[in-house]
């Protein structure tokens, strides 16, 4: 019985966030609804990575950046935009794991630092080999309209919710939860810890691809090196950190806390004060709340 | 062309030592205390702006108000690390790396925006009189303002080599370095010692970042990129080598300021892809002990 409301309450979610762009014709609502949904794109694919296999990659820009570089071009190309998403969704892992393989066979802090570093190798080819921004030709901006980019990031998002659901129900998921909680002991148990790694990885970069594709149809212009800043990557931590890591509605709670604090703080605030906010909070959750507001929320049920 | 090698080698030394006196600070903290402080960059960025405003507002040579940015970065440090990495301290592993890390990451997010209200997101300079001089040597120029640099970050790193070799704290903090347990029950008080030893790694922090403003630009954004070349400059040197340390900011330096005459824009790669195949072919790194 449980259950069966569960399901009514997600498919009633689903059917009234589906007919916002018919309820509201306000650009920065719509606007809004967007950038969240892209958000719980770019914050599940780091949940997988991070909350699930407990690996901290501070380089995932990388993947969102050459999703949206692949996407973008091709789009603008002429290719019709599914085939542009789809070659994005596949440039990311395939960068991955040519490019980035041997960062992640680097273990603890230097995984860390290593992700950070080669994400920033990226950003500096970016920024020097495509110094001009791409702006939409002035046959796509003057047919420009909110609704099919809200549709596509609500399609998008609910495929990547549904991807971290299913791992979160898989055995896969939790072998990716044994290596995160500890790698020597998930390896005595008989988890191979380079097959949970490496799936978490591509399923991951896939998603964080898919997502720069959203966001080159979104993107009315863009630096290409603007894709490839670190504060992409830094959102998603803060997100799937505050939010909840490792858990499936965590990031979802986060974006949706995220998107609104930042453009309301916008209003009153000068511009980036919000990560201030959030920078406070993820420290306070790092240190006191480890399970985020997920948690919060369990223990005041209890 | 050789006169423009000869050049931006010496630029390259220059830069470099600025580069190593970063990353010392960087690479005490972590050797010490295992905590990789990724807001280190942040505590560069203050220092020098610190000195911009003591200078602006008051008039005092930046190379005076050095010792005064030092103190106020180090007291800074040891509220910071009291308040904040004190806790996370105590756990054991790569727990306290993670979370350790991701304090510092939080930290990282929230001083810039402070540095933004305070000082505007202007680019911002330290120009004393002096600042444009410079004296001629076969043809190669050296800047009176970053050759002082120069001797500033070979003072500092010596001074704390020698610190670390030759008293008792010193000692104190090597024992922790090398095992905090046994150094615990030697009776050496772990917890002072790591606060010092971060206060310490932040008043370094601190005089590098007024070099920064004197031969750079300061921007609140900056600490994130300075963040980077330590850590570069720390891997490359590995643990356990004060000296080394400011050797391999060197190499990156000099690096870096030659490959700029054969690729232009790219040259800050050169530094990035050092750093990966050093991280993956020799992780003990050129100075550290396997």
């Amino acid at each position: 019985m449980v259950k069966n409301w569960k399901k009514l309450a997600l498919g009633g979610v689903i059917v009234l966030v589906a007919l916002v762009p018919l309820m509201t014709q306000r650009t920065d609502f719509l606007t809004w609804f967007t950038l969240i949904l892209l958000y719980i794109t770019l914050s599940q694919s780091w949940n997988i990575i991070g909350g699930y296999a407990g690996q901290i990659n501070l380089g995932h820009v990388a993947f969102f950046g050459v999703g949206y570089l692949a996407a973008r071009y091709l789009w603008l190309f002429g290719v019709p935009l599914p085939l542009a998403l789809l070659a994005g969704a596949v440039a990311a892992p395939l960068l991955a794991l040519i490019v980035g393989a041997p960062v992640f066979r680097l273990r603890g802090v230097y995984f860390i630092i290593g992700t950070l570093v080669f994400a920033e190798i990226l950003k500096h080819i970016a920024w020097t080999a495509i110094p001009i921004a791409s702006v939409l030709p002035a046959e796509y901006l003057t047919a420009y309209s909110l609704v099919p980019r809200y549709y596509l990031s609500l399609i998008v998002a609910i495929l990547a919710v549904a991807v971290v659901y299913v791992i979160s129900k898989s055995k896969l998921g939790l072998g990716m939860m044994a290596v995160r909680e500890d790698e020597d002991a998930a390896r005595t148990s008989g988890v191979s810890i380079l097959k949970c790694k490496l799936s978490a990885f591509i399923i991951s970069t896939a998603l964080a691809g898919l997502a720069g594709g959203v966001f080159a149809y979104y993107a009315t212009g863009a630096y290409a090196g603007s894709v490839f800043e670190p504060i992409w990557t830094f959102d998603s931590v803060l997100i799937v950190f505050v939010g909840g890591a490792g858990t499936v509605i965590g990031p979802i709670i986060g974006s949706v806390f995220f998107v609104l604090l930042q453009q309301l703080l916008a209003v009153y605030l000068p511009g980036g004060f919000h990560l201030v906010v959030f920078g406070v909070m993820f420290i306070l959750v790092v240190l006191y709340l480890p399970g985020g507001m997920v948690e919060l929320m369990g223990k005041r049920r209890r | 062309m050789v006169e423009l090698l000869a050049q931006s080698f010496a630029n390259g030394i220059i830069i470099g030592a600025l580069y190593g006196l970063a990353a010392v600070g960087l690479s005490l903290i972590f050797g010490v205390m295992k905590i990789l402080n990724i807001a280190h960059g942040e505590f560069l960025m203050l220092g020098g702006y610190a000195a911009f405003w003591i200078f602006t507002l008051t008039n005092i040579d930046p190379f005076l108000s050095l010792p005064l940015v030092a103190i106020g970065l180090f007291l800074l440090g040891a509220g910071i690390y009291k308040l904040l990495f004190s806790g996370v301290a105590r756990l054991q592993g790569e727990l306290r790396m993670n979370s350790s890390l991701l304090v510092a990451f939080g930290l990282c997010l929230i001083i810039p925006q402070v540095a933004t209200v305070l000082w505007t997101g202007d680019e911002r300079a330290i120009t004393p009189v002096y600042s444009g001089t410079a004296f001629e040597v076969l043809g190669i120029r050296f800047g009176y303002v970053p050759m002082a640099g120069l001797l500033v970050a070979v003072v500092v790193t010596f001074g704390l080599q020698i610190f670390l070799s030759k008293t008792y704290f010193g000692k104190s903090v090597r024992g922790t370095a090398e095992n905090w347990k046994a150094a615990r029950l030697m009776g050496i008080n772990v917890d002072r010692t790591y606060l010092l030893t971060f206060a310490l790694g932040a008043a370094i922090a601190g005089v590098s970042g007024i070099l920064v403003g004197l031969t750079q630009v300061l921007l609140p954004m900056v600490g994130m990129s300075w963040t980077l070349k330590a850590l570069i400059v720390l891997v490359l040197a590995g643990m356990g080598s004060i000296g080394g340390t400011l050797v391999a900011g060197i190499i990156i330096g000099v690096a870096e300021a030659v490959s700029h005459i054969f690729i232009g824009p790219y040259a800050i790669v050169v530094g990035l892809v050092i750093f990966l195949l050093i991280l993956m072919f020799r992780p003990q790194g050129l100075f550290g002990k396997a």
